[in-house]
């Protein structure tokens, strides 16, 4: 009786003691998810889901405290890729998506403040004090923070136009 | 290599063959040349790769055969004035594309003089260096002429790195009504045989063959009498059959090598070259005539007048087939290229570029345009198709939007020559799904580069911000440092002051 007490006792504090050493040396830092998940986002860390940059966004999904259709410039891309990585189903017809979008400049209300070159995530507003700014095509991300920033209202979003390197051949209409 | 009936009757009959190729009468109607129109137009992306960067202004006059705009990037082709005269606009024109988007170009003004610039000639083109004839190549703006307009100078350079052994010149012309190569190969086949020895000279290939497809008996002949007594020449009479002019089945039939998929045909040790091409090159490299008119064929059933016809680069479409006679009715449909794998044209007011190998006015009948039915899965799609892939089961999963799915099964691979879609019984429009499906990858891979310059960017601007704040601070550190520098100089002044006065008052008491 008492060498069965024993041995159950000496087994249970080895293993106790393997698993607790084990939990310190094979320790994940952090969640793999959050790495991966965060490798999907657009990575401009714009704040336009409210949460702080990319990262603490992507911590939010992976906590399922947010939503995955959070990332406005994202798209309907980047709710397709967290779909499928994070295993949810969504309504993707419900989630609303005008396509890529763009800020643009209306040169005549542009008062060349430097107040939206500040804000740019991406470095793509090209301007100086009292000239008129612009907007580069190939940086902006759609992240919309220069137009709430903009005095004048000169900033407004606007698709991004086809060009003859962006043009797709339309889908033929199935039989 | 084995004779084309034995072809036909043991292996494996991919591709299609219309029993009326509609080559003839164009093909036998002697060339015409087009008279240099007043205007010319010409896109500053003419070529697969980067657009060319204009190197002319507005109002500048230029003569014949100057430089227009320059490769820009390592891919890219130059441009150069068909015409003397001036630039009139440097601006957006409809592209030759079934987008109809416009395109940079510029237009010039043609003032009848066709003043040619002075020309680089050399006596004995052979005599020059490899690297010499790429260059040249380069200068003169040479592009791909079958179609596939890839800058040809950099298929030069990279093919004498992979060191090529066998050149091939292509003069299949499978797709139907075309017959420029036709034409060119019965004209100026010593042109072409010279241009092929360039090209070996500038690539190092030891053995030349010419695959011609045997509905071209007289190019055959011209051929064979331009060659004769050139050991090293060789002529493969090829089968007639669609995608013959492709490069990869081009190499299977000529050499028996099988190009393997995500592989080049340098990697094979060979290296394919249109026969347009080749005498562009003879010319290129010998006069220094740079690339400012090709030959092309106008047919189609709403043509009057159907021909092979050297057209000024940058002529509209509309000015070619006035020039031809006109067109007999209204056609249903205006191609640009071949009619399996042509462009169609939003209307005629585009200009003619270096891929334009044809422009077809096709009629109602032809097109054959009619209501796709359910697939019956009757596999003549995967007999057809020349890349041994499953059209049906790809377009099914395009269909759904399965992408994935549909690389899987070798999308990338598929040619887009339209075969499975000729052939099939249900016109179900398979080879349109699968451009669909090809421009939605490239979006993907565009969205991925794009995301990753994204990184790129906000990081770069972190630094910047952190770079700048770092400054201020040690500027503002340097100004502290300075000033109170200055206050201990002056209070050591004050000091030496206040002795000097001290000691001199001593003196003075």
């Amino acid at each position: 009786m008492s060498a069965a007490i024993i041995s159950l006792t000496v087994l249970g504090i080895v293993l106790g003691a393997l698993l607790g050493v084990a939990a310190r040396v094979f320790r994940v830092e952090g969640n793999p998810l959050v790495e991966e998940v965060n490798g999907l986002m657009p990575g401009s860390n714009c704040g336009n889901c409210g949460y702080p940059g990319c990262r603490a966004a992507a911590e939010a999904v992976v906590k399922g405290e947010a939503a995955i259709t959070l990332c406005p410039p994202g798209g309907k891309a980047l709710v397709a890729a967290l779909a499928a990585k994070l295993g949810v189903s969504v309504d993707m017809n419900a989630v609303v998506d005008a396509g890529p979008r763009m800020a643009v400049v209306t040169e005549e209300l542009c008062i060349g403040c430097c107040r939206c070159l500040k804000v740019c995530p991406t470095d793509a507003i090209v301007g100086a004090a009292k000239q008129i700014h612009s907007v580069l095509r190939e940086a902006c991300t759609g992240c919309e923070k220069c137009v709430d920033r903009c005095p004048t209202e000169a900033l407004a979003m606007q698709p991004v136009p086809v060009t003859l390197q962006h043009w797709v051949f339309p889908k033929p209409a199935s039989a | 290599m084995m004779p084309a009936w034995l072809d036909r009757l043991l292996c494996n009959p991919w591709g299609v063959h219309p029993q009326d190729d509609r080559k003839r009468p164009a093909a036998d109607n002697p060339l015409r040349h087009m008279p240099m129109p007043d205007r010319l137009y010409l896109p500053v992306q003419q070529h697969l790769g980067a657009p060319a960067r204009p190197v002319v202004l507005v109002g500048q006059r230029v003569l014949k055969g100057q430089l227009l705009a320059e490769a820009q990037g390592n891919v890219s082709a130059a441009i150069h004035a068909p015409t003397s005269g001036t630039v009139a606009a440097i601006g957006e024109i409809t592209a030759p594309h079934a987008s109809g988007l416009p395109v940079l170009a510029i237009t010039l003004a043609a003032d009848g003089r066709d003043e040619w610039i002075a020309l680089d000639e050399v006596a004995d083109p052979f005599a020059l260096s490899a690297e010499e004839i790429a260059r040249r190549v380069a200068a003169a703006g040479i592009v791909g002429l079958g179609g596939a307009t890839f800058p040809s100078a950099l298929k030069l350079n990279v093919s004498r790195r992979a060191k090529i052994r066998t050149l091939i010149a292509n003069g299949g012309e499978c797709e139907p009504y075309l017959s420029c190569d036709d034409r060119l190969m019965r004209d100026e086949p010593e042109g072409i045989v010279e241009g092929l020895r360039l090209i070996a000279c500038a690539t190092g290939a030891t053995e030349i063959c010419i695959g011609i497809e045997e509905n071209k008996p007289e190019a055959i002949a011209a051929m064979k009498h331009a060659t004769r007594g050139q050991r090293d020449i060789e002529i493969h009479v090829l089968p007639a059959r669609y995608p013959m002019g492709s490069e990869k089945q081009l190499i299977q039939q000529v050499t028996g090598i099988e190009v393997p998929a995500d592989a080049r045909p340098a990697d094979v040790g060979v290296l394919v070259h249109n026969v347009g091409t080749a005498l562009a090159v003879a010319r290129a490299v010998r006069a220094g005539r740079p690339l400012i008119a090709r030959v092309l064929t106008v047919a189609g059933g709403a043509v009057a007048a159907p021909g092979n016809i050297e057209v000024p680069l940058g002529t509209l479409v509309d000015e070619v087939i006035a020039f031809t006679g006109g067109l007999r009715r209204e056609p249903a449909r205006l191609v640009m290229g071949g009619p399996m794998m042509g462009t169609q044209l939003p209307h005629g007011r585009v200009p003619v570029v270096k891929g334009t190998s044809g422009l077809l006015a096709l009629t109602a009948e032809e097109t054959g345009v009619r209501p796709s039915g359910p697939c019956v899965r009757c596999s003549s799609c995967v007999g057809a198709c020349p890349m041994g892939l499953l059209p049906l089961e790809m377009a099914a999963r395009i269909r759904v939007g399965d992408l994935d799915g549909a690389l899987a099964l070798g999308l990338k691979d598929c040619l887009a020559c339209g075969c499975c879609a000729w052939v099939c019984p249900s016109r179900i429009p398979l080879v349109q799904y699968f451009v669909h499906a090809k421009g939605d990858l490239a979006g993907r891979e565009r969205d991925r580069l794009r995301q990753e310059a994204t990184r790129k960017m906000a990081a770069a601007r972190l630094e910047r911000l952190e770079r700048e704040a770092r400054e201020k601070a040690e500027a503002a550190a340097r100004r502290k440092a300075e000033r109170a520098r200055q206050k201990a100089a002056e209070a050591a002044a004050a000091a030496a002051a206040a002795q000097t006065a001290a000691s001199e008052e001593g003196v003075s008491s």
